[in-house]
C-alpha cells in the first residue's frame, strides 16, 4: 500500500483515494498527517450525509454547496467544525428556506 | 431556432444540449440562457478540449454581456457558472466586479455567493478587494448571524493587512458574542488578521484566553488555534498564555481525553480527536523551553500516550502529536521512554503511513536522544531499501544524521551494496549522500578511496563535479596512495567505461602518475600485482578518448594525459603524437586547439617538453576545502584566458612564484581596493586576500592540469585553468607612461585609481625635519630582482630628494629592454632621469641605476609612497613587475 503522503518543495501533499476520486490536501511541512487524513474522511462523510451516498456528479453538479459545506470546516487554513451536524445546519437552513 | 443543417445532431453531444437549453426559452439566447446544470453537461460531454474550450467561450461570452448588461435576474447563476469555469482554469477576472455587486445586494443568496465567488475569484494582493470593505463592515454589524457569518468567513480567507487593520476591531467584539457559531468563526477570522498585522496579537490574547473556558468544541478547537498563532506572532502573548491558560488546556485535553460516547464527535471510538491534536500542539508550542509549564503538562501526556489506542488512524494521528509534544518540550526521562517506545511500534507497524511518520519523528527524535534513534538503525535501514519512495527517502536522510565515527563503515558498506540495485531516480539522492557522508569521514584515506572508486564505477554519472574534484585533490595530497589509485582506476576502467565520472578521474590519473601504474610503485599490502605496459596504458587513454564518451571535458582530459604519458614513457611518444594529431581538425574548438598545441610540443619541443609535464605540485586541500565551503563563484572574466594557458601544461612560470598583479586586475575588476599588496619581500606573503582568492593566485603555483576550462565554474577549475598569470596580457608599455627623462607623475590607464589609492594613504605624524642622511633601504624584491634605493637630501630644501635607484639581477637569465618607470601621489612631483642601461647581466654581475628626483610638497604631513613597475625582456618574452614602495625612510 503505498504510502499517502508526497513531499513536493517545502510542502507535503496528503492524499486519499476514493474509487476513481483522489482527495488531496496541500499542507506544510509540520501538520500531522495521520489528522489530515483522518479530516479528509470527515469530509467524504459529511458530504454524504448531505448529499446521501455522495458521487462524483453530487459534487460536479453543486459545486457551490460543497464550498459553503467546506467553508464551515476549514477557514484559511485552520479547522473550523468537526461535527458534522454543525457543518450542515446552515447549509440545510439555507435549502429549506431557498 | 431550429438549425438548418440537415441532420439533426446525436443525443448527448454538446450542441443537442445547448439547443434544447435554447429551446427551453422564449428568450434572447443571449441572455445567459443556460442553466449552471446544463452548462456543466455541455462540458462534461465535451470530447475533446477543443470543444470544451468552444462551450467554456459561449458561456463567458454571455456572462460578459450579461454583465455589462448589468442583468440582475441571472447574477446568481452567473457567479456560480464563473466559479465553475475558473475551477477548470480558465480566466475569469472579468466577473470580479459582480462578486462586489452581489455582496452588496440584500438578499442572503446573492450575499452567499457572492462571499464565495469573492474568496475563489481574488486574492489578497488584487485591488479590488479594498472596495469591499465597506460591506464587509456593514455586514460584520448585521443582524442576522449567518450573514456576519459569511463577512467573518470571507475576511478569515482573503483579507490583506489594511483591511485586517480596519477591521479587527470588529472582529474582537464578535468573539464576545454569545452564538458559538459567530465565535468560532470570529476566532478563526483573528487567526488570520493576527498573522497579517502581529502587532495587533496583544489585542486578543485576553479574549483568546477567557475563551478556553467554552464548552462548545466549535468554539475551543478555534480558538486553541487562535492561541497558537498568537504565541507565534508575539512573544508578550506567548508569555501571557504560558501564564493563564496552561490549566485551562490540560482541563480540555482531560474532559476530552475522557468523555463518554458522544455521537456528534466520534470518530473510530475517539471523542473530537481533532481537539485532542490542537491541544498537544498548543502545550508544544507553551511548553517549548519552559520548565514550568513542561511539568503541568506531564501527566496529561502520560496519560494520553498510554491509553489512546492505536489500532486506528485517528488515535495514532493523536499518539503522533503527542509524542512530537512530548520531543519538544522539557520533558521528564520517563516521559521520553514512552515516547521512544511508541516510536519503536510505529516503526515496525504495517502500515506505510505510520511508518513514514514515525521516521520523520526520529528525526526529530535524534535532537533529543540519539542514543535512542541509534537503536533503531538497523531497521531504518532496512527503510532504506523499501518499497515506498517517501518512505526511502525519509529513511535515507535518517541514515545520514545517524552516522557517526563507530558506524560510518558498515553503514556505508550497506548503502553502498544497495547503490548497484535501486532504483535509477533514487541513485542520485543516494550517491550524493554516500558521497557526502564519505567525504565527512575521510579520515581514513584508503577506505576513502576505495568508497569512491566503488560509487563511481557503480554510478558515476550521478557524481557532481565538485566530489570528484575533491577526489583529485585528495590523491594528489597522499603521495603514499597514489599508486594504488591509479592502478584500482585502471582496472576500474578496463571494467567498465560507461560511467563518465569514473573515466575522468581515470584519466586524470593514469596520466599523472602513469609510472607508477606501470612499474607498480608503491604497492600496498593488500593488492596483487598487476602488469601494465606502457602500451597498455595509451591504449587505456585512447580507448576513453574515443569509445566512451562524446563528452567534450572527459576528451580534453584524454588529451592532456596523453601529452603527459608521452613525456613519461618517451617510447611511445610517436604512438600518441598519432593519436592526438587526428584531432587536428576536431570541430570543437577545444579539442582541436589542444591537439595542434600538444602536438607541437610534442613534435618540436622536446627541450621543454619534460619540465613542462612535470608531476603536477600538490593541491592544496585545506585551501581547497576552504574556498569550496565558501563557495564562491568568483569566476572572473580573467579566466577566460584559459584557451592559451590550458595549453600551456604544467607551465613553470620561469619567475618562480607568481605575484599578484594589483593594477591591471583591479582595473578589470573594476574594484577600488584599498589593500595594496606590498611586495618587498616574497609575494606569498602578499595580504590582498580578497584578490588572491578571488584568483586562487598566490597560493598555489599556476599550472594547470587535465582540468577542463569549459563551463564548470568551480574554484578548483579557476585554479587549474589560470595558466601564467596574465604576463602577457599585462598592460602594454604605451607610450604615455613616463619613459626616462620626462617628468613622470601617471602612470598608464589604471593610474587614476592608482593615485586615488595612494592619496589615501593616512598620514603618519608629521616626523621631525632631520637633516641627516637617510639610510638606503631595499625597495623591492622579487626572485628575479633587487632594488635599492640612496637617499640624499639638500640641506635647507626638506621637500626635495634625490633618490638613485640601483637594480640587480638575481637570475641567471640575462634581462633585456629593461624600463622602470615610477608613479607616486598628486602631492609629489617626481622626475626620472636616463638609467645606466637597459640590459641587466645575470647573476648580479652588473647593475642598472637610475635617478629620480621627488618634491614633496607636503612634506611634513604626508610620507613619501611610491609605486613602481618593471618591464624587462627575457629570452624574448615580456615580463612585467610591480609594487609599491612604502619603506621609505621617516622625514623624506
Amino acid at each position: 500500500m503505498q504510502c499517502s503522503f508526497v513531499e513536493h518543495r517545502n510542502y507535503k501533499v496528503v492524499y486519499r483515494r476514493y474509487a476513481s476520486l483522489f482527495f488531496l490536501v496541500g499542507v506544510d511541512n509540520d501538520e500531522n498527517e495521520l489528522a489530515i487524513l483522518e479530516f479528509i474522511h470527515l469530509l467524504v462523510e459529511t458530504m454524504d450525509r448531505h448529499f446521501g451516498n455522495v458521487c462524483e456528479l453530487d459534487i460536479m453538479f453543486h459545486l457551490e454547496k460543497v464550498h459553503f459545506m467546506l467553508e464551515e470546516m476549514v477557514m484559511n487554513g485552520c479547522i473550523v467544525e468537526t461535527s458534522k451536524q454543525n457543518i450542515l445546519a446552515p447549509i440545510q437552513l439555507m435549502e429549506k428556506t431557498s | 431556432r431550429r438549425r438548418d443543417s440537415p441532420p439533426p445532431p446525436p443525443q448527448d453531444s454538446v450542441e443537442r444540449i445547448v439547443e434544447d437549453a435554447a429551446m427551453d426559452l422564449s428568450l434572447n439566447p443571449f441572455s445567459s440562457g443556460t442553466r449552471l446544470r446544463d452548462m456543466i453537461r455541455a462540458i462534461r460531454a465535451s470530447k475533446t478540449a477543443a470543444e470544451e474550450r468552444a462551450v467554456v467561450r459561449r458561456e463567458c461570452a454571455a456572462i460578459r454581456a450579461a454583465i455589462s448588461d448589468n442583468d440582475q435576474d441571472y447574477r446568481h447563476r452567473n457567479m456560480a457558472k464563473l466559479m465553475f469555469i475558473h475551477m477548470l482554469g480558465y480566466p475569469t477576472h472579468f466577473g470580479q466586479m459582480e462578486c462586489l455587486k452581489l455582496i452588496a445586494a440584500s438578499g442572503f443568496p446573492e450575499k452567499r455567493i457572492g462571499y464565495l465567488g469573492l474568496t475563489l475569484l481574488l486574492d489578497e494582493r488584487q485591488e479590488v478587494l479594498m472596495l469591499v470593505t465597506n460591506s464587509l463592515k456593514q455586514d460584520l454589524n448585521h443582524s442576522n448571524q449567518f450573514i456576519v457569518g459569511l463577512a467573518l468567513c470571507a475576511l478569515g480567507n482573503i483579507c490583506s493587512a489594511e483591511m485586517a487593520r480596519d477591521l479587527a476591531p470588529e472582529v474582537e467584539r464578535l468573539l464576545q458574542t454569545r452564538d458559538p457559531n459567530t465565535k468560532k468563526k470570529a476566532a478563526l477570522c483573528s487567526i488570520r488578521i493576527v498573522r497579517k498585522v502581529p502587532d495587533l496579537a496583544e489585542n486578543f490574547m485576553g479574549s483568546a484566553a477567557s475563551l478556553l473556558k467554552e464548552k462548545h468544541h466549535g468554539v475551543l478547537i478555534s480558538v486553541v488555534q487562535l492561541c497558537t498563532e498568537l504565541c507565534k506572532a508575539s512573544r508578550e502573548a506567548l508569555e501571557y498564555l504560558r501564564k493563564h491558560s496552561v490549566e485551562g488546556l490540560v482541563r480540555i485535553l482531560r474532559d476530552v481525553s475522557n468523555s463518554s460516547y458522544a455521537p456528534e464527535y466520534d470518530i473510530a471510538g475517539i471523542t473530537d480527536p481533532f481537539l485532542h491534536i490542537r491541544v498537544l500542539r498548543l502545550m508544544r508550542t507553551l511548553g517549548q523551553g519552559d520548565a514550568d509549564c513542561s511539568e503541568h503538562v506531564n501527566d496529561i501526556l502520560a496519560q494520553v500516550a498510554t491509553k489512546t489506542e492505536s489500532n486506528k488512524n485517528a488515535g495514532n494521528a493523536i499518539l503522533y502529536e503527542c509524542v512530537e509534544t512530548i520531543m519538544g518540550i522539557e520533558a521528564t526521562s520517563g516521559l521520553r521512554v514512552l515516547a521512544i517506545n511508541i516510536l519503536g511500534r510505529f516503526l515496525s507497524n504495517r502500515d506505510n503511513n505510520i511508518r513514514y511518520v514515525a521516521l520523520n519523528m526520529l528525526m526529530k527524535a535524534m535532537a533529543v536522544d540519539t542514543l535512542a534513534v541509534q537503536r533503531h538503525r538497523v531497521t531504518i535501514l532496512e527503510c532504506v531499501k523499501d518499497a515506498d519512495v517517501s518512505i526511502r527517502k525519509r529513511a535515507l536522510e535518517l541514515v545520514y544524521l545517524l552516522v557517526n565515527d563507530t558506524n560510518v563503515k558498515p553503514l556505508t558498506k550497506e548503502l553502498v551494496d544497495y547503490l548497484e540495485v535501486s532504483d535509477d531516480d533514487f541513485k542520485e539522492d543516494l550517491t550524493a549522500k554516500i558521497c557526502s557522508i564519505v567525504e565527512k569521514f575521510s579520515q581514513d584515506k584508503l577506505w576513502y578511496l576505495d568508497q569512491m572508486f566503488k560509487v563511481l564505477t557503480l554510478t558515476g554519472n550521478f557524481v557532481k563535479d565538485d566530489v570528484w574534484h575533491a577526489l583529485i585533490v585528495l590523491i594528489s595530497n597522499a603521495p603514499e596512495l597514489q599508486g594504488y589509485s591509479v592502478r584500482s582506476l585502471y582496472k576500474a576502467l578496463q571494467a567498465s567505461g560507461t560511467q563518465e565520472s569514473l573515466v575522468r578521474v581515470a584519466v586524470w590519473c593514469i596520466g599523472e602518475y602513469g609510472e607508477m601504474l606501470v612499474n607498480n610503485i608503491s604497492m600496498l599490502d593488500v593488492e596483487e600485482p598487476i602488469t601494465v605496459t606502457e602500451s597498455d596504458a595509451v591504449d587505456a587513454l585512447e580507448l576513453a578518448l574515443k569509445r566512451y564518451s562524446v563528452d567534450v571535458t572527459t576528451r580534453a582530459m584524454c588529451l592532456v594525459a596523453l601529452l603527459k604519458l608521452s613525456s613519461r614513457f618517451p617510447q611511445t611518444s610517436k604512438r600518441i603524437q598519432a593519436i592526438v594529431v587526428q584531432n587536428k581538425g576536431n570541430t570543437v574548438l577545444e579539442l582541436q586547439q589542444r591537439s595542434i598545441e600538444f602536438n607541437s610540443i610534442i613534435q618540436r619541443h622536446q627541450s621543454i617538453k619534460s619540465s613542462l609535464l612535470e608531476r603536477m605540485p600538490v593541491l592544496d586541500e585545506a585551501s581547497y576545502l576552504l574556498k569550496r565551503a565558501a563557495s564562491s563563484q568568483a569566476t572572473v572574466s580573467l579566466t577566460k584566458s584559459a584557451p592559451s594557458a590550458a595549453s600551456g601544461g604544467s607551465l613553470k612560470v620561469p619567475n618562480g612564484a607568481v605575484k599578484p598583479p594589483p593594477a591591471p586586475l583591479a582595473d578589470l575588476l573594476d574594484l577600488s581596493s584599498d589593500d595594496a599588496p606590498v611586495t618587498t619581500s616574497a609575494p606569498s606573503t602578499a595580504p590582498n586576500d580578497f584578490l588572491q582568492d578571488l584568483l586562487g593566485i598566490g597560493l598555489i603555483d599556476t599550472s594547470t592540469a587535465g582540468g577542463a576550462p569549459s563551463a564548470s565554474t568551480d574554484i578548483l577549475m579557476d585554479l587549474l585553468s589560470i595558466g601564467s598569470y596574465p604576463v602577457q596580457n599585462g598592460l602594454p608599455a604605451t607610450s604615455n607612461i613616463g619613459s626616462p627623462g620626462q617628468a613622470v607623475t601617471k602612470h598608464a590607464p589604471g593610474t587614476p585609481q592608482v593615485i586615488d589609492l595612494l592619496d589615501g594613504l593616512s598620514p603618519s605624524t608629521p616626523l621631525p625635519d632631520v637633516n641627516a642622511a637617510y639610510p638606503s633601504i631595499t625597495a623591492f624584491q622579487s626572485a628575479t630582482l633587487k632594488m635599492t634605493f640612496n637617499f640624499k637630501k639638500q640641506p635647507g630644501k626638506p621637500q626635495e630628494t634625490t633618490m638613485h635607484a640601483s637594480f640587480t639581477n638575481l637570475t641567471s637569465v640575462t634581462l633585456t629592454n629593461f624600463m622602470f618607470q615610477a608613479a607616486v601621489p598628486k602631492f609629489i612631483q617626481l622626475r626620472l632621469d636616463p638609467a645606466s642601461s637597459s640590459t641587466l647581466p645575470a647573476s648580479g654581475n652588473g647593475s642598472i641605476t637610475q635617478s629620480l628626483s621627488v618634491t614633496n610638497n607636503q612634506h611634513g604631513q604626508k610620507p613619501l609612497a611610491m609605486r613602481i613597475r618593471i618591464s624587462y625582456k627575457v629570452n624574448g618574452e615580456d615580463r612585467l613587475e610591480q609594487g609599491q614602495i612604502s619603506n621609505f625612510p621617516a622625514g623624506l
